[in-house]
């Protein structure tokens, strides 16, 4: 295991799907007059976004395997925020440790349940105006996310035990910077289409691309 | 036929000889649990559990016993730790003696019977075996329980202020805005298992899910119900604040008798709403308008 100082190696990749996605659906959030007026056209699903190219966004791309050790979280929190009756991001990766602060942006109250399996399980209120609210998991997972009150909204914390990892963006791109040599287990995880791994290895500051494809579900 | 017999119940035996001998895989300082001057033993536990709580609660504790499948609300999975009734934050492990409490009153409204028919000695023993389920009470301590200041005074200023607070904590998203679980998000809320649950209803009982006091009303929205939609508010109402929370809650009981709606119903406002209320509330549920 190498020590957690940055290299200077890359891994860009994008990530793609075949076949067909489901098709997103408009939500209603008329039971929620507040923020049914913050969308113009109505918030669509968010199980498969895709984007131009066959494209697939909010797939965490991150090293599974031959990480090197870190010592410290960041310090910076990651933000979760509710808006609009919606989170952003759809999918919020972070690390074990690492201060998660969650904003509600919204005139209602949300009630923030992460449906944590091997962390803990906790539910909190947050009425409008509330401070934000500071937690932390200590083991990694990936954590459904939802909200009680607005049953539409989903969500996903990606905890992470490494600091190089990345959330495909809506072109399905992804960048991992400042690895340093080694040989790695990338793994890719996207909510509705499973997980997959492929291995790279750096041997210096050279750029390295790593590409996904996955097999779209029609439902 | 005799030999029939003779067989069978040997068999019988031997299985449970089998069950029992299982390991638990349990230290024999962590195999145990402290409720006032009882000291509970898991491996006393192990054989009253395999006797009385597998048949819901599961072979291994996970929820999925026999019966499991044909109850409303799922046993609890006590490998996940995840508990309905405490005095500790959300999210945090409950004390032994919330577990005690439990096993003494049942879960109100659910098929959680009250376990008052076994001696307090079997309780607590129960209370160890059920920790030695989840991993969790090896690395974590249970939570710290939550402060619950004295309840200051009934007053109609506390109940109308108790009313101010249902209103912009909006309770009555799920509750109702009278507290007949029928507010706009309760047809779609779901627990942790995905199964439909709906928000209790305050105008029909008396018990709650986790006791029946004052002081159980208390610890329930702050410390959360876990597991279900019902989050903890102890990030966004002051202790104090909580109390006249609880006063305004009472008055919502409109069929149980409180010093809260004894109080509430002196006030102009109070007696038209108990009128009203009450109406609806009629056993055939007919409901004169």
């Amino acid at each position: 295991m190498t020590t957690g100082a940055p290299g200077g190696g890359t891994v860009t990749g994008k990530v793609t799907y075949t076949g067909t996605p489901a098709k997103a659906k408009p939500i209603d959030m008329s039971k929620e007059p507040s923020c049914a007026a913050q969308h113009a056209t109505p918030q669509l699903t968010e199980s498969a976004v895709t984007g131009p190219g066959n494209a697939l966004e909010y797939v965490v791309v991150y090293i599974s395997e031959g990480a090197p050790s870190e010592s410290a979280p960041p310090s910076s929190p990651a933000t979760f925020d509710q808006k609009g009756c919606h989170y952003t991001p759809h999918v919020l990766a972070f690390q074990v440790n690492q201060e998660l602060k969650v904003v509600n942006d919204d005139q209602t109250s949300h009630n923030i349940h992460p449906l944590a399996k091997i962390n803990r399980e906790w539910n909190k209120s947050q009425p409008p105006g509330t401070p934000p609210l500071s937690e932390k998991y200590d083991k990694p997972e990936f954590i459904s996310v939802k909200c009680n009150i607005h049953p539409w909204m989903h969500g996903y914390f990606a905890v992470l035990t490494t600091s190089h990892y990345a959330v495909s963006d809506g072109n399905g791109d992804f960048k991992m910077p400042n690895l340093p040599p080694g040989k790695y287990t990338l793994t890719a995880w996207h909510e509705s289409y499973g997980t997959q791994t492929q291995e790279v290895t750096i041997t210096g500051s050279e750029t390295k691309t790593v590409n996904f494809v996955f097999t779209a579900k029609p439902y | 036929m005799n030999l029939t017999k003779i067989t069978k119940s040997q068999i019988l035996s031997v299985a449970i000889l089998a069950v029992l001998a299982l390991p638990v895989g349990v230290s024999a300082q962590q195999g145990q649990s402290h409720i006032g001057r009882y000291t509970g033993n898991a491996s006393t536990g192990k054989e009253l559990y395999y006797r009385y709580c597998w048949g819901c609660h599961g072979f291994r504790g996970d929820g999925g016993g026999e019966n499991g499948p044909y109850l409303n609300i799922l046993p609890r999975n006590f490998v996940a730790a995840t508990f309905k009734c405490r005095s500790t934050p959300t999210g945090t492990l409950p004390t032994d003696e919330d577990l005690y409490n439990t096993l003494v009153r049942g879960i109100n409204n659910s098929n959680m019977p009250s376990w008052i028919a076994l001696t307090a000695q079997n309780r607590a023993d129960l209370v160890a075996f059920i920790k030695t389920f989840s991993q969790r009470w090896k690395t974590e301590k249970a939570g710290e329980p939550i402060n619950v200041p004295a309840e200051p005074a009934l007053t109609i200023d506390s109940i109308k202020h108790g009313k101010e607070l249902f209103t912009k904590l909006e309770c009555w998203k799920c509750h109702g805005p009278e507290g007949r679980g029928d507010g706009p998000s309760a047809s779609t809320l779901t627990d942790s298992n995905d199964q439909p649950i709906r928000p209790y209803n305050f105008s029909q009982g008396s018990r709650f899910k986790c006791g029946t006091t004052n002081h159980d009303l208390y610890k329930i929205f702050m410390t959360g119900v876990d597991g279900t939609p019902m989050p903890s508010f102890a990030d966004v109402v002051k202790p104090e604040e909580a109390w006249d929370l609880v006063h305004y809650l009472r008055t919502l009981q409109v069929t149980h008798k409180s010093p809260e709606l004894a109080l509430w119903m002196t006030t102009k406002e109070g007696a038209e709403y108990v009128a009203t209320q009450r109406i609806h509330e009629t056993p055939t549920g007919s409901g004169v308008q």
